[in-house]
């Protein structure tokens, strides 16, 4: 388990960098404050309204789908790892039915989000 | 405590520590000239001078940069969630170096110059403070750990980037950058799909995630003189996933033609419209790291990482081996960079979910097809 250890080592070490710095600058950089510069940037005017509006659902629906296809894509990692040794043992055809059987799955709701248009964003 | 400071793990925790320093202090310098070259080649290929006045021929000019950010004004806007908004720089920066600890910079057991000296000094010292130490550094392994999850390790951090990004564009409660943060989650979480489908073909043939081991096993060659490099591995297979990659990873890292987030033109800066000072360096160097990583990744699992001609003869050869590749990764980026324009964000979303993904997929069965038949 020795070799975990630097992750919490290097956690420790990068995340006191990254406070240091955010203390630091607000520290040594000078601070002249005026009304103009503390509003939210805008071009040219006085920002109308505030910026948290509804924004379109299609990004919702993106971070869902992301979750489905991703815990998928995990799940196709083991079985890469354990490739060669299955080939070895089991029957070369089973080894690759069962995985497209999954990937088939996959494919099916894939089609269906695409025909359903959730990947249509100039409409 | 003396049983403490002389106990092994104690030792290894001290030499762990000492190699992610030096590895950060190389990694970002390396991010600082990056930032530079790509300064002076956009320059080259625009047709105009680039930096040149800070030191000879500029060279100096990250350290200038530098000093500014650490002398500017450092801006809170009043409308701001104060505490998300500080958080975000670290959220996105932190788990983009914490990547560093598993890049294979170069072989292991690699014969250290001055080794047999440093340690008897280093025992030396630790018998004159009273401790009995036995520190042996004749030969250092090229990373600071590995192991047998090294890349699942690096996509979890690397995927983890997007909570600051969409925190940093909530919080800062300006139009501009809610746009910029839904816009570059939206974009990274589309291209992580490919980007994690693409490695399968990888793993497929290295039997293992880790990273050092992926190395390793592409060493050699076929025939003699074709590099056993997993690009050229499972043919097309291996050629189709390092295409994979690479769209992917541009597009995962926000870099053009995939910048939409920062699209200046229409969105100022993008999720960091409203930092100023280091909060906003944070963000800078983070794309850096990130861009870093990507190349690491690249060469390591296609391109054979530190493998090369009379590697096994001289040892320290296989790191230059390695920042040599990585480098081209790197100015691939900046050239791609001064050549290519920008995508529509519908043209980018068409091209994630219906011509990378779905070849990304098809590209396993491929993988799969030809491993049956060959390995």
């Amino acid at each position: 388990m020795k070799e975990y250890l630097p992750i919490l080592i290097v956690f420790i070490f990068v995340t006191g960098f990254a406070v240091t710095n955010i203390i630091a600058s607000h520290l040594i950089g000078r601070r002249k404050n005026t009304r103009a510069k503390l509003m939210p940037y805008e071009c040219g005017m006085d920002p109308v309204g505030s910026a948290h509006q509804r924004f379109s659902v299609k990004f919702y629906l993106v971070a869902m789908l992301f979750i489905l296809f991703d815990i998928e894509a995990i799940f196709l990692v083991p079985w890469a790892v354990v490739f060669r040794e299955l080939i070895q043992r089991l029957s070369r055809p089973f080894v690759f039915i069962e995985m497209m059987l999954f990937i088939g799955v996959l494919l099916v709701g894939y089609v269906y989000v695409w025909k359903k248009g959730l990947f249509e964003w100039n409409s | 405590m003396s049983s403490l400071l002389n106990s092994i793990d104690f030792q290894y925790v001290i030499g762990a520590l000492v190699k992610i320093v030096v590895f950060w202090l190389l990694i970002m310098m390396i991010v600082a000239y990056t930032v530079y070259a790509e300064r002076r080649v956009l320059a080259v290929i625009q047709n105009r001078l680039g930096p040149n006045r800070v030191g000879w021929q500029g060279l100096l000019q990250p350290f200038a940069d530098l000093i500014k950010f650490i002398f500017k004004e450092d801006i809170i806007p009043l409308s701001v969630n104060k505490w998300l908004y500080l958080i975000a720089p670290v959220v996105v920066l932190v788990p983009a170096m914490m990547v560093l600890i598993v890049y294979p910079f170069g072989p292991e057991n690699v014969p250290m110059p001055f080794g047999a000296e440093i340690s008897s000094a280093i025992n030396w010292l630790g018998s004159a403070i009273g401790f009995d130490w036995n520190i042996k550094i004749d030969t250092i392994d090229l990373h600071v750990t590995n192991f047998n999850i090294g890349l699942l390790y690096v996509f979890a951090l690397t995927s983890l980037g997007v909570y600051g990004i969409v925190i940093a564009g909530w919080s800062s409660n300006s139009k501009y950058s809610l746009l910029g943060g839904l816009r570059s989650s939206a974009q990274m979480i589309s291209y992580e799909l490919a980007l994690s489908l693409s490695v399968i073909a990888v793993v497929i043939q290295a039997g293992t995630l880790d990273l050092v081991k992926i190395v390793d096993q592409q060493s050699g060659a076929w025939f003699g003189f074709i590099p056993k490099w997993n690009i050229l591995g499972l043919f097309p297979a291996g050629l189709i996933a390092f295409i994979v990659y690479l769209v992917s990873a541009i597009a995962e890292t926000n870099r053009v033609p995939f910048d939409l987030p920062e699209a200046e033109t229409e969105l100022v800066a993008g999720f960091h419209t409203e930092y100023s000072a280091l909060k906003f360096a944070l963000f800078f160097m983070a794309e850096y790291v990130n861009m870093m990583t990507v190349s690491v990744l690249a060469t390591s699992l296609f391109l054979g990482g530190w493998n090369g001609p009379f590697v096994s003869d001289f040892k320290w050869l296989g790191p230059v081996y390695f920042l040599l590749k990585v480098f081209f990764f790197l100015f691939l980026y900046i050239w791609i960079r001064g050549t290519l324009p920008r995508f529509r964000y519908d043209q980018l979303m068409n091209f994630g979910w219906k011509i990378l993904l779905p070849t990304a997929i098809f590209n396993i069965v491929l993988a799969s097809i030809i491993g049956i038949i060959f390995l």
